[in-house]
């Protein structure tokens, strides 16, 4: 028993994590990585939220009816998402002035909507919470390797603390600015892609079609000259 | 069974009974600390501006204290303490700057850092020295930049014209990029700039590059943002609207003259 809860938790992280497998959360993972510190926090904040929500759904999904269910769904997504947002301003509010409208964003989150769909209404709460878990630190895990990357090479520094000293600031590093626009951590992404599937042969695609052979026939000279 | 339009009615009902009661239990218990860290937080800011934050001390009331808050009405370009119906402490121009009847609209040719509209009642913050003579000042700043709106503050020194520092609370600049305003190192460079040339324009201005240290018009200018010439140029455009005629040119002189 407890080793299909482990494989419930441990799934997620690399062998069918959220965002490098399914494709799901990018959003948030381009939006939010450019500091660690607001990175963590964001991870946090979206492990928390997927794992209770699903925790609830999952209590309640025999009294579910299908034809409003993913409103039941939503309605439990945002309120969670409002509290963990109040909670923040309360208590963290430096980083939630950063995370903005991030926070909100987590109720339109797929990784969490996509969680409570396909787990949490057919399985048991403690499962389903042991899902949103692993989920949310596949999640983590990601976004923790792209916030590094973009704020090591990008600024210098790891969550604020100087690693690199800058060119600007008197130093030798001459800091990666592409790296701080969003569009860096989809090539983050993307090649951390590649990296999982060299090694995790199962999650490469099939092809769509193959490419037929070239044939270089005999004729092709023939032809030449007829023309 | 789940189905019956009972049992979807009551279950969607139950749902959000308790979802709200969760959202507006927490909403209502947490309200006092946020506000207490939105006002703290404007605060600190005001006392870096006007650089005198001890960052040991977590009393953040009592360093603020010794820090006097004025209503700038700027119908007559005074500085007033009361104003009929507003709370000088927990006033906020920017939040009085979208109320109706407490703004202008700024015309479009005067508008250059895009401010749209102006606060009637302006705020401004005076640290008076032993003699009870005025030592700085901190005034609220704010205009466009690249992808939205800075707000800050600056100080400056008793001569109303030599700045004392310059700090922003809250922008939606690209970090690492224009980002940067809020850059210690940056920062420093503002202080002892001055704002007003002997002609009493507004000559202080970020540029493009940095400041050759053998130009005369040194006190004027402030190296620029590499990367980042929107938003150095929104500086320059901010400081020359809030010193200039429509902004605080007149109060500062009304309170040097007495």
């Amino acid at each position: 028993m407890a080793n299909k809860y482990k494989e419930i938790l441990i799934k997620p992280i690399i062998a069918e994590n959220p965002i490098t497998l399914q494709i799901l959360g990018i959003c948030s993972a381009l939006a939010v990585t450019s500091n660690l510190t607001v990175t963590l926090i964001m991870c946090v904040a979206l492990t928390s939220v997927v794992s209770l929500s699903n925790l609830f759904i999952s209590i309640i999904r025999n009294h579910i009816p299908s034809s409003v269910r993913i409103i039941v769904q939503m309605t439990i997504i945002a309120s969670l998402v409002i509290v963990v947002d109040e909670l923040l301003k309360a208590y963290d509010y430096e980083t939630s002035k950063k995370l903005s409208v991030f926070v909100g964003l987590i109720i339109t989150n797929c990784i969490v909507m996509g969680r409570a769909e396909a787990f949490a209404m057919k399985e048991k709460p403690f499962p389903s919470f042991i899902d949103g878990l692993g989920n949310g630190l596949g999640y983590s895990f990601i976004l923790i390797v792209v916030a590094v990357i973009r704020e090591l090479f990008g600024a210098g520094t790891l969550m604020g603390v100087e690693i690199f000293p800058l060119v600007s600031n008197g130093g030798w590093y001459p800091a990666n600015n592409l790296l701080l626009l969003p569009p860096s951590s989809f090539i983050i992404i993307g090649l951390l892609i590649w990296v999982i599937r060299v090694f995790n042969k199962e999650q490469v695609e099939e092809k769509d079609f193959s490419l037929s052979k070239h044939d270089v026939s005999p004729n092709y000279e023939k032809r030449e000259i007829n023309v | 069974m789940n189905d019956s339009i009972i049992k979807t009615l009551s279950v969607a009902f139950a749902v959000c009974l308790v979802c709200s009661l969760f959202v507006s239990f927490a909403a209502v218990n947490l309200r006092d600390t946020q506000n207490l860290n939105k006002i703290n937080d404007q605060r600190v800011k005001v006392l870096q501006a006007a650089g005198i934050y001890d960052e040991a001390n977590t009393n953040i009331e009592e360093q603020f204290s010794v820090l006097e808050a004025m209503f700038i009405d700027f119908s007559n370009n005074q500085i007033v303490s009361v104003i009929e119906g507003l709370d000088l402490d927990s006033y906020d121009p920017v939040e009085y700057s979208r109320k109706d009847g407490f703004f202008t609209a700024i015309p479009n040719d005067e508008d250059i850092a895009i401010v749209k509209n102006k606060e009637n009642y302006g705020k401004i913050f005076i640290l008076r020295d032993e003699n009870n003579s005025i030592n700085k000042v901190v005034l609220p700043i704010r205009g466009y930049g690249l992808w939205g709106t800075l707000f800050g503050y600056i100080s400056l020194a008793a001569d109303l014209n030599t700045v004392e520092g310059l700090e922003f609370y809250s922008h939606k600049e690209t970090p690492g990029l224009g980002g940067e305003v809020d850059n210690p190192r940056w920062k420093k460079i503002w202080i002892g700039k001055k704002v007003y040339n002997n002609n009493k324009n507004v000559s202080l201005e970020v540029i493009k590059g940095a400041v050759n240290p053998q130009d005369q018009n040194i006190d004027y200018k402030v190296d620029g943002l590499s990367g980042a010439t929107l938003t150095s140029r929104g500086v320059t455009n901010m400081l020359a609207y809030w010193f200039g005629e429509s902004g605080y040119k007149q109060v500062l002189e009304n309170l040097k003259n007495g």
